[in-house]
């Protein structure tokens, strides 16, 4: 090796270990706390403010850190906090504690039957390694646009209980996605618990998404949500979209499909979802195939949540 | 800013039935401790940020990436690497035989994400379906096979399991 490389080498390997450490860790240098209760959680949470980052499954902040796209900041991992580990439920609505992995509410019978479309989306949230170690309310936190957990809170207008050292709050869907990655959780607060409402008898939803490879990021996806009169009719329809804009975003559909058959009505609101969503292109779809894939993707979302409630109802008559 | 520094914390681990402990700074990911401080250098990095499988342990049984989680946050867990699979006297598990019999690796440097990954998945679905199959090693990236003689063990890591069971009972 010439002296020139040598030099090179030497001062490159030097910098490399002064920006990185002794031995290569991708992270920057990091705080760390594990409180043990979730009062112990707010307190931590309050005293680091700005600095304090909750940790759940990590399976988006890791990643963010390595890349280095998050800078230095003190993790509260919340992973002992088994008293967020849940899925009740209960007056019509289904809860999710912060603990709780998507894979633990994707297997949650009683969940599914009540409000179908959480496990019909958890199936396309990443691949079954990163739901086994990823929550729910965590991907609802961290508020990427192209995830399918924030489309369906925003969709069904569920709410998250958010927790601080001061008090709770309760906050809707509607004003929970500020923008990407940004979610109205303030520093020193703690998201515990997430809410959706359950699916009403008459009501149904299908949900559909495409992407370049099994389990990535959806180049474009659709959560719909149908709901009949006693006679039969459409009574209401909207979809949520992920991938297509800053947060997800809600079209409303009912006016599109008020009177049709289901067939027609499927045309229409992916007619109206084409002239409406306003995506952006990137290296993976140009906003022009986005445009045309949320079209056919509502077209599918909404016969099958239409397909859904015809069978709910009469399953409802026979019962009932 | 409070605490932010590469002060070491203890972690205790229990790695393919053995008691390990090691001393890491908050931002060493789980993978990294794996190999570079317990010297289990079978589990591989790939991507390091979750899309390619590579490094997929078992941690209390279940697979998850090794490189989205810190070695911190795994303290007290029960970890499995692929140099936990094979029997200790050296007899191949069952994914292991069915790789070498279907031919389904090639340069290897996935293998091990595979192997962990279907062990556990044999676990919850033990005769998969084609579908179940893809389903199962859908989260693990290979550049050399095409995937077709992995999913071929999958299957054929299934029968073996079977047979070692009538075998045994």
């Amino acid at each position: 090796m010439s002296l020139w490389l040598k030099m090179i080498s030497v001062t490159v390997f030097a910098a490399y270990r002064r920006r990185y450490g002794s031995n290569g860790m991708k992270p920057p240098p990091l705080g760390y706390s594990r409180p043990e209760s979730v009062a112990e959680a707010l307190q931590v949470l309050a005293d680091l403010g700005p600095d304090g980052k909750v940790l759940a499954g990590g399976q988006s902040l890791i990643p963010l850190l390595s890349m280095r796209l998050a800078g230095s900041m003190h993790l509260v991992d919340i992973n002992r906090l088994a008293e967020l580990s849940y899925v009740r439920v209960a007056e019509n609505q289904v809860r999710v504690g912060a603990l709780t992995r998507h894979a633990e509410l994707l297997a949650s019978a009683s969940a599914a039957e009540a409000q179908p479309l959480l496990a019909r989306a958890l199936r396309c949230v990443a691949h079954p390694a990163i739901r086994n170690r990823g929550t729910t309310v965590g991907s609802i936190v961290h508020a990427d646009p192209a995830a399918e957990m924030p489309a369906v809170l925003a969709l069904l207008g569920g709410t998250v209980r958010v927790a601080s050292a001061g008090g709770e709050r309760q906050v809707p869907a509607s004003e929970f996605f500020l923008g990407p990655l940004e979610s109205a959780v303030q520093y020193g607060e703690l998201a515990t618990e997430v809410a959706f409402p359950a699916l009403p008898p008459d009501a149904g939803t299908g949900f559909a998404e495409i992407s370049r490879r099994r389990g990535d990021y959806a180049v474009c996806g659709v959560a719909a949500l149908a709901r009949l009169g006693k006679d039969g009719q459409i009574a209401s329809a909207q979809a949520a979209y992920l991938s297509v804009g800053p947060s997800p975003l809600v079209i409303e559909l009912t006016q599109a499909v008020t009177g049709a058959s289901d067939q027609q009505a499927a045309r229409a609101a992916a007619e109206q979802a084409r002239a409406q969503v306003d995506p952006e292109g990137d290296i993976h779809a140009t906003a022009g195939y986005r445009r045309h894939v949320a079209g056919v993707l509502t077209q599918r979302a909404l016969s099958q949540a239409l397909a859904e409630a015809r069978q709910r109802q009469l399953t409802g008559m026979t019962t009932g | 800013m409070t605490g932010i520094n590469d002060e070491l914390h203890e972690v205790s681990l229990t790695v393919n039935g053995a008691a390990r402990t090691a001393r890491v700074p908050a931002r060493r990911l789980l993978s990294d401790c794996i190999r570079h401080d317990l010297g289990l250098t079978g589990t591989h990095v790939g991507c390091e940020h979750g899309v390619c499988g590579a490094c997929t342990i078992l941690l209390d049984g279940v697979p998850v990436r090794s490189c989205l989680l810190l070695a911190v946050g795994a303290d007290g867990a029960e970890i499995t690497t692929v140099e936990g699979l094979a029997d200790p006297d050296g007899t191949l598990s069952a994914v292991q035989q069915a790789f070498t019999e279907c031919h389904g690796l090639q340069c290897g440097f996935c293998t091990p994400g595979f192997l962990t990954t279907i062990t556990a998945g044999l676990r919850v679905v033990p005769d998969p379906t084609e579908d179940e199959a893809l389903e199962m090693v859908g989260g693990n990236l290979c550049r050399c096979t095409g995937y077709q003689n992995i999913v071929a063990s999958v299957h054929r890591a299934a029968a073996i399991q079977r047979a070692r069971e009538v075998g045994a009972g």
